[in-house]
């Protein structure tokens, strides 16, 4: 597939650059061919006016260039000086970690990237692993630095941060490249942005001289409504009730510690909350792939504590899954036998042991036209859509059911724009139609324009549920980092 | 994309049936090439070796209704099999599974008072039930306990094997048998019928392919079809649909067990009429039954004609114990040579070669832009 379609970007010493685009726009194909990650079928490279040959990420870093995945690369169990010694060429045969450990103290202390070189990655959290990484890089001589989605995994307080160290970067003369779909984070630290859209470089403009509107005109080509239109809650029946629910995770620590919630009909509760909190557990909790240890979970009026998916799904209870390919797909089997996938034992689909074909042909062109799915055939594998048609293919069939209740998490990571857009109008219309929304995002302007109310999840608990119209974006990032909690609300 | 010399190498992401098929025929087909050499280290010429194989087995009638004596158990099996591979549930058990309907319907033959046809159906029904519930056993321990099911099925092969020989050294001993290992011979009626002028027990061929015909429907056009391959494709998945593992797991053993069991039925009633040593009931069907679903690739159509392949190298097996005074033990080398090159073919279904355009210019070495 061409990612990379004559794409032309040239960068300055001593600037922010930032690469936008929607998920697919082959900003990160880029960056990994300017890392050596990925060789260019034609063109070239020319660093400080030299053309030069990038066969690997070690010529990339011989050369000056270093990238932070939005991954991260670290070895959990070493320290920090070990992971930035991993590597490394020249390291003194005698105690090398401490002259890493001094070097490192060094580089934190110029740039002010404050981590501990003595503590062990796992130890960290996920801002202070990618200031390891950042650091890493760094200490490899990197002149022009790569942040691939370097937000995504931070609380607003810790991008406020990184941004603090980008500006400090430039002013030594580094160059940073920042990859990013959120226009909000391009006006407000790149110098320069370069707009990339399928695969070609659309402009580049100076952010002193755009605003926003302009920016997501050139990455989807078209303008796009932000403020979605919100009409009034109108709180009716409970489609939620979520009392005193404690659940433990995959390694058997508690994760949702005492979760007490209230989901009306027709209203949207969004769970604000940096990954890793407990809303994974709490959701699978609620959807019935998870067992409650204490507390109870009411669900339409029905207590559905502990009872299987099967039973929470029948109730009435759409689940749009975190992870779309693992879950909430079966990547290789076809469109339509996806779409009927939680609803296959049930007419119209089924009649006694058998499946009725028919039917799940109807309803498959039915969904594919009326959910505007993009695929080469009804019986084509799942596998073969792009995310957002997946993700239309999993609204298309959670929302076939007439569901009186749709946990949606993470809806739109990873979507484009005009993907994001259209998840987004479902998710509303459901409530405009009475139903009670559970939205669990990472996404805080996200939360923040779907949301009638969002309560703020922190370690496992409940910071605090604020109506959105009162709720300010600074109050919700000391919540999500644990430095501030409300009373508890009735 | 990679370009090798003149040639455009891409990967794909769904092999279409004309890879599938084209791959695994080169497959077999270099396996017979390895083959060759065998035959060659033997002394004997591999062109005379094939040349006898071919006019022992295809080239003659005899050996042709040899070939589809041979294909029968190995037909149900493979069946059978496709059927577990499909939920992903690796059931190398069919050859215990084969035994535990051989003494089940033994069991029936000597000592179930029925009359004429009777008699066989209870047989075959007997076989079919204890077949399914020596199967149900490793999936109870794999969805209960996460018994790892290739161990579990591999050994219970053994236990059953065992208690064959026990059976017949001991309880069912025949006493008309001179203190030789057999059971007693079956009464006429349960005895299955031969196409006359042949040994092929037709009652298990046709049983054969309608439970072919029978698990493609189950697979295409039933729930439990629909839940067996979302279990096999993605167990999160699965869970995620609510859909109940132990039950969709348990089923397709079932079934898969009892179709195996059905191949054992059909060997003691229509072959030996008697029980009788476990390697002389089975002689490793339920093993090679493994590679005749595997090289269906599921589907238990695509089985029927596997099974007809293997059926004739176990045919040529006894051309070159006979004709060419080699060990019978030669069609295990066949079998492994084979399965061999499948698996290690695998991966080329998933790349398409094709001559590059003369207009395309020279791009440095071999890049890769995929994504």
């Amino acid at each position: 597939m061409l990612a990379n379609d004559r794409v032309t970007l040239e960068l300055r010493a001593g600037e922010v650059h930032a690469l936008l685009g929607e998920n697919g726009a082959g900003k990160t194909t880029l960056m990994n061919i300017l890392y050596g990650l990925y060789r260019p079928d034609s063109g070239e490279i020319l660093i400080r006016g030299v053309p030069t040959q990038i066969h690997s990420p070690r010529d990339a870093i011989a050369h000056g260039i270093g990238m932070v995945h939005q991954h991260f690369k670290l070895v959990f169990p070493h320290t920090v000086a070990e992971n930035v010694a991993l590597g490394l060429k020249r390291t003194p045969f005698w105690a090398p970690i401490r002259v890493v450990e001094r070097k490192l103290r060094e580089l934190s202390e110029r740039y002010g990237l404050p981590v501990d070189p003595g503590s062990r990655v796992w130890e960290l959290s996920a801002g202070e692993q990618q200031r390891v990484e950042i650091l890493k890089a760094l200490y490899r001589g990197a002149e022009i630095l790569i942040l691939d989605e370097p937000t995504s995994v931070l609380t607003p307080q810790e991008a406020t941060e990184l941004f603090k160290v980008l500006l400090r970067m430039k002013a030594e003369g580094h160059v940073v490249v920042f990859i990013t779909h959120k226009l909000g984070e391009v006006m407000e630290v790149a110098d320069r942005v370069t707009v990339m859209r399928r695969g070609r470089a659309v402009g580049t403009v100076a952010v002193a001289g755009t605003d926003k509107a302009e920016l997501a005109r050139m990455m989807v080509g078209r303008e796009v409504v932000f403020r979605l239109s919100k009409g009034k809650c109108m709180p009716g029946e409970e489609a939620l009730l979520v009392q005193d629910l404690w659940a433990r995770n995959d390694r058997g620590l508690h994760a949702v510690r005492g979760v007490s919630l209230r989901v009306c009909r027709g209203e949207i509760l969004g769970i604000a909350g940096v990954a890793g909190n407990g809303q994974r557990e709490l959701v699978e909790t609620i959807t019935g792939l998870r067992r409650a240890e204490r507390g109870r979970v009411v669900v339409l009026g029905r207590d559905l504590t502990n009872r299987s998916a099967r039973a929470v799904a029948d109730v009435g209870v759409a689940h749009i899954p975190e992870e779309r390919l693992r879950m909430g797909i079966v990547p290789g089997m076809a469109v339509e036998d996806n779409l009927i996938l939680k609803r296959h034992h049930r007419p119209p689909f089924s009649w006694g042991p058998f499946l009725r074909l028919r039917e799940v042909r109807r309803f498959a062109q039915e969904s594919i036209v009326g959910y505007d799915i993009m695929t080469p055939a009804a019986r084509a594998p799942a596998k073969l859509l792009s995310g957002g048609n997946i993700q239309k293919l999993i609204l298309a069939r959670e929302l076939s059911g007439e569901p009186g209740l749709i946990v949606a998490a993470h809806p739109t990571y990873g979507l484009d724009v005009g993907a994001t857009e259209q998840v987004r109008r479902y998710l509303l219309g459901g409530r405009e139609k009475g139903v009670g929304v559970l939205l669990v995002s990472e996404d805080l302007e996200e939360i923040m324009e779907l949301s009638d109310r969002i309560a703020v999840m922190f370690r496992g608990e409940i910071m605090g549920v604020v109506p959105a119209a009162e709720a300010n974006l600074e109050e919700i990032g000391l919540m999500m980092a644990g430095e501030r909690r409300l009373a508890p609300q009735p | 994309m990679r370009r090798v010399g003149p040639l455009l190498v891409e990967r794909r992401i769904t092999p279409p049936r004309s890879a599938v098929i084209g791959v695994s025929a080169l497959a077999v087909v270099i396996a017979l090439l390895v083959a060759a050499i065998i035959f060659w280290g033997y002394g004997v010429s591999p062109w005379q070796a094939y040349a006898a194989i071919a006019r022992g087995t295809v080239g003659s009638r005899d050996g042709i209704n040899e070939i589809l004596r041979r294909s029968l158990p190995l037909i149900l099996c493979g069946v059978g099999l496709t059927l577990a591979f499909r939920a992903q549930f690796w059931n190398i058990g069919a050859e215990g599974q084969l035994l535990a309907g051989a003494v089940a319907a033994t069991g029936v033959a000597l000592f179930a008072p029925l009359p004429g046809p009777w008699l066989l159906l209870a047989m075959f029904a007997a076989g079919f039930l204890a077949g399914g519930a020596w199967g149900i056993v490793p999936a109870l321990l794999r969805a209960k306990l996460h018994v790892n099911e290739v161990i579990s099925t591999l050994m219970m092969n053994y236990i059953m094997i065992y208690i064959v020989e026990w059976l017949i050294h001991g309880p069912w001993k025949g006493a008309t048998m001179r203190g030789f290992a057999y059971s007693d011979f079956f009464p006429a009626a349960a005895r299955l019928p031969w196409i006359p002028g042949s040994r092929v027990h037709w009652p298990t061929l046709v049983i054969g392919v309608a439970a072919a015909v029978a698990v493609a429907l189950i697979l295409a056009r039933t729930r439990l079809g629909y839940e067996i391959r979302v279990v096999g494709q993605s167990t999160d998945a699965a869970r995620y649909a609510g859909i109940d593992f132990l039950r969709v797991i348990a089923w397709a053993m079932f079934l898969s067990g009892g179709l195996a069991a059905l191949a054992g039925v059909g060997e003691v009633a229509g072959v030996h009429f008697r029980l009788r040593s476990p390697t002389h009931i089975s002689m490793g069907y339920g093993y090679t039954a493994i590679i005749v679903a595997w090289l269906a690739r599921g589907s238990p159509l695509a089985a029927v004609f596997t099974a007809l392949l293997f059926g004739l190298i176990f045919a040529a097996g006894d051309v070159i114990k006979v004709a060419l005074r080699m060990p019978f033990q030669i069609t295990g080398v066949f079998n492994g040579l084979i399965l061999f090159f499948l698996i290690g073919s695998e991966m080329l279904m998933y790349w398409r070669v094709r001559l590059a355009p003369k207009g395309e210019r020279w791009t440095g070495r071999a890049g890769s832009s995929e994504r």
